[in-house]
């Protein structure tokens, strides 16, 4: 080819990418307007309401409630025991769950979407009923201390579990398992073995290769997911209360307690800031872990079945510490449920009695109400956050003009997870009560409030996978004429289809567990399955026990039934990794 | 800008058609020619039969909606930091441990109703009937009699037993910093055991620690976690801070008929707390009429009868009839300990400040 058709040519990828970048920026101001808006009204109004009522109730403002924070050992000590107990459950549930992670990124086997599937229901189950489960299995009388007192012949429990600092570690990992096993699973199983297999044609041992050239390329998705897990730790209220007992109290306890118990605004309201700060500062240090492009490959290349023994043995290995950690308790629930103590046998009365009404009580909510109102909620939130979480992951993947102000929002779209619940579900009170924002009644606010907590894992997910696109396949798209919105069908999409599915499981997940911020919000009659499950736990007498296990199991059965479809989903004849 | 920002959200999810659906039949908050509509505020025990509101409804030609808000302390500061623009009509659920804040905070406007006539004096607390008695129930010790049949152990009396050395490691009671149930238990021993004198309710509490209690969050976790009957096993404790309604309670929720409660509340003198629910019309109600009405019905026969079976607490109304569990099972206490609501108030802080140093740390 002559020169002046190769100038010429250039002259037109010119144009071309001059045209693709206005239309990329009119697409980026959109899809970055949106979510700040919906952060604007639902977090930032409501809080900003609630936090000048509590620190200026009579016009001037007055940070003396900070200032005694700081002076007040207390909440210095708690502060501190906030911080502590949530690095240490984040690195354990990582150690324990990286193996993990790896076991399901490179193999295959039977039932690992099930075994998937099932490590995420405990994420959903309410903290009263993972506390009975986990006495079911650890506490004095429980499955674990009988065994070895009869093994050994021992007449006193030889372990006690109940009320100490191991019983929320446990907990903290068996509610976060499931996030580094999906968030760095996914992102694992896209990586190239081969770069590690090179690295040990040229000598390096197996853990050399591991920790040299296949964790720095797994740091974005590992630092996300602990992220994540660090703020739930730090942010943990039930596991505490519940499991800890009276003795361990975290930031957002005593935030619990300040504002319930003693309607002590400020104090409840100083509490939130630091917490806030430290969720901001944490995550402005986090947003430093930019990901690399990497040349990534379809899993169908990366994933295999395991070939010789001690393959089996290390996926064996991983399976059941999954079983016993987070499927045991499950299970136990599931026996308790179906077992009627008072004539030893198994029966399904529990769950008939779900479906009976006896007193005619106008609060009686029928199974299948339940199941659907959680449904609809979690579907709901599902779709808002992925939509917000994909406009908000895209304006923070901007790599050059915008890359401060992606810096900066990345902090931003994660403080809602960092926030007291307590204190946003007040601000809700005070800030939406006109129209055209008069929602404290409606159901609408259930779901805000949900996607509000489900779009940082969201963003979260779907970023890594994101950030590790190549630019050039994307520049190569346009250059033969895609718009961009083909580029992102064809180029973005297949690349992080894993990665937002994972984002979504999420999001409906938070939506199905949640009771905390749904039990703040005045509602009318919408009960989901939490709700219910509480309203059984409320009152003496065994079949109410029976029912709360049976819902509890029901439950768990949609939400794992969910997991499974929401995984098969597929977008058109979009090819994926 | 704002309100098409929510039209555009509000689009969206409709669009997507997952939303449960915003507008549902029950909260049309517009007032149309029709049935007059009445809010409600009350906490997630809330529970009655639905036809006593459909008769309160056809009564009246009302539509009757139903707030429920967490739990009675939650439930009391939506409605103080929505004292401008009310959430709703009628407050029910505030007891006297909190009845100080509530009236402090002036949410309530007085409402002399003619059924006050069939309540007791001692549950009238407030004398402007700003807040006007629905119900009580006592805050009393539990045990298992089955367990103590067993282990040929003499059964507790009083508050006094539990730190006798018989009884070391077979208590569980809820964390009164953060329990309803714990609270009132905590004020049962400052009734009985006072602030001052050589005795003091924190020297006992001291003693029970000595004692080996159990301190846990709140009532599932100590009935169904730690009580030896209540979860059929798991537990390990025979003594749990209840309500004197629990016994009842457990028969008429049995597995099995029984002859007899398998549960006792320990009911001698001072040694249960009595907490007393309460109605109030709230300041700014849309319709005040329909709220009064909806007050007197709530203290009346038809209301008040129907309430054991449903929140296990006893009707205010001396008139009301038990239902045949309540009557055969339960006890009520005749002296429960005495602690004045408005001292409570005053002192909340200081006296859960004080068992949780003797306690807990």
């Amino acid at each position: 080819m002559g020169r002046g058709v190769d100038r010429g040519g250039a002259a037109l990828r010119d144009y071309k990418r001059s045209k693709m970048q206005d239309a990329g920026h009119l697409l980026h101001l959109a899809s970055c307007l949106l979510p700040l808006v919906f952060l604007l009204l639902f977090y930032f109004y409501p809080l900003a309401s609630i936090l000048t009522l509590s620190f200026a109730p009579a016009g001037s403002l007055s940070l003396a409630p900070l200032e005694k924070l700081f002076r007040t050992p207390y909440y210095l000590h708690t502060l501190w025991f906030t911080t502590w107990q949530a690095a240490l459950s984040t690195l354990l549930t990582v150690g324990l769950a990286l193996p993990g992670a790896y076991v399901f990124a490179r193999y295959d086997f039977f039932g690992k979407s099930l075994v998937q599937a099932l490590t995420t229901v405990p994420f959903v189950l309410p903290t009263i009923v993972v506390a009975l489960a986990f006495t079911a299995l650890l506490g004095p009388r429980g499955m674990l201390n009988v065994g070895l007192m009869s093994l050994l012949g021992l007449d006193r429990p030889p372990l006690n579990f109940q009320y100490t600092l191991g019983v929320i570690l446990l907990a903290h990992v068996f509610y976060n398992y499931t996030l580094i096993l999906r968030i760095v699973g996914t992102y694992w199983a896209n990586l190239d073995p081969r770069l590690e297999e090179a690295a040990r044609m040229l000598g390096a041992n197996r853990w050399q290769a591991l920790r040299e050239v296949t964790l720095p390329l797994l740091t974005p998705a590992i630092g996300a997911a602990s992220l994540l897990t660090f703020i739930f730790c730090f942010t943990s209220f039930g596991v505490i209360l519940v499991l800890g007992g009276p003795r361990f109290a975290t930031i957002e306890v005593e935030i619990y307690r300040q504002t319930i118990q003693y309607l002590n605004l400020p104090l409840a309201a100083a509490l939130s800031v630091i917490q806030i700060i430290f969720t901001f500062a944490l995550m402005a240090a986090y947003t430093r872990l930019q990901a690399r492009p990497l040349d990534l490959r379809p899993r169908q290349v990366t994933q295999r079945r395991p070939r010789n023994r001690r393959e089996w043995l290390v996926i064996g290995a991983n399976v059941g510490l999954m079983l016993a950690l987070l499927i045991a308790p499950l299970v136990a629930l599931v026996e308790r449920s179906l077992t009627l103590p008072a004539v030893n046998g198994v029966s399904l009365a529990f769950y008939r009695q779900l479906f009976e009404n006896p007193r005619g009580s106008a609060f009686y909510v029928p199974p299948m109400a339940a199941v659907r109102n959680s449904v609809e909620f979690a579907l709901a939130t599902m779709v808002l956050s992925v939509t917000l979480g994909l406009m908000a992951a895209a304006v923070l993947d901007a790599r050059r003009e915008t890359r401060f102000l992606g810096r900066l929002l990345d902090p931003i779209f994660m403080l809602p997870l960092g926030t007291s619940a307590v204190t946003l579900g007040l601000g809700y009170i005070v800030a939406l009560d006109e129209p055209p924002l008069n929602l404290r009644t409606s159901p609408l606010l259930i779901v805000l409030a949900h996607t509000l907590v489900a779009l940082p894992f969201v963003v979260r997910s779907v970023l890594p996978a994101l950030r590790s696109i190549q630019p050039h396949l994307r520049e190569t798209a346009a250059l033969l004429g895609a718009t961009p919105y083909r580029v992102w069908r064809e180029v973005d999409l297949p690349i992080v289809a894993r990665a937002i599915l994972v984002g979504a499981v999420f999001a409906f997940t938070i939506s199905m567990g949640e009771f905390g911020a749904t039990s703040l919000i005045a509602r009318p009659e919408r009960p989901t399955m939490p709700i219910a499950i509480y309203r059984f736990l409320g009152r003496p007498g065994a079949s109410n026990y029976g029912q709360a296990l049976a819902m509890s199991t029901l439950l768990m059965l949609v939400c794992t039934a969910s997991f499974l479809a929401i995984e098969r989903f597929r977008v058109g004849e979009v090819g994926e990794f | 800008m704002k309100r098409v920002i929510v039209f555009a959200l509000t689009g969206l999810l409709a669009l997507v058609g997952c939303a449960p659906a915003p507008v549902t039949p029950t909260e049309v908050p517009t007032p149309m020619p029709g049935p007059r509509a009445l809010r409600v505020m009350t906490h997630d025990s809330f529970d009655i039969g639905e036809e006593t509101i459909a008769a309160f409804e056809e009564q009246y030609d009302a539509q009757v909606e139903i707030l429920q808000s967490g739990d009675a302390g939650v439930m009391l500061n939506q409605a103080i930091l929505s004292a401008d623009n009310p959430l709703a009509d009628v407050l029910y659920g505030v007891d006297n441990t909190i009845l100080s804040r509530a009236l402090e905070a002036g949410i309530l406007v007085p409402y002399n109703s003619p059924l006050l006539d069939e309540i007791p004096d001692s549950l009238k607390l407030d004398n402007q009937h700003r807040a006007l008695p629905v119900d009580y129930g006592n805050v009393c010790l539990n045990y298992d009699k089955g367990w103590f049949a067993d282990h040929d152990l003499t059964l507790p009396v009083s508050l006094e037993d539990l730190v006798k050395p018989d009884y070391k490691g077979l208590t569980v009671v809820e964390n009164a910093a953060t329990s309803s149930p714990g609270l009132a238990f905590l004020l049962a021993t400052i009734g009985h055991f006072g602030e001052t004198g050589n005795y003091t309710y924190l020297d006992y509490w001291a003693d029970l620690r000595a004692n080996d209690v159990l301190v846990v969050e709140g009532w599932e976790d100590a009935y169904w976690g730690q009580f030896t009957y209540g979860s059929g096993g798991e537990g390990d404790r025979p003594i749990v801070v209840s309500y004197a309604s629990s016994p009842p309670v457990e028969v008429y929720f049995a597995e099995e008929p029984f002859e007899e409660a398998p549960t006792a509340a320990v009911v001698g003198a001072g040694s249960c707390f009595r907490q007393i629910e309460f109605v109030g019309i709230l300041k700014g109600a849309q319709d005040r009429d329909l709220a009064e009405a909806w007050v007197d019905f709530m203290l009346g026969a038809t209301f008040q009868e129907d309430i054991p079976l449903h929140m296990f607490m006893f009707p205010a109304n001396q008139n009301a009839v038990l239902p045949d569990v309540f009557a055969n099972f339960a006890v009520i206490p005749e002296r429960p300990a005495e602690v004045d609501y408005t001292a409570i108030e005053a002192n909340r802080e200081t006296w859960v400040e004080a068992w949780t140093e003797v306690v807990l740390r």
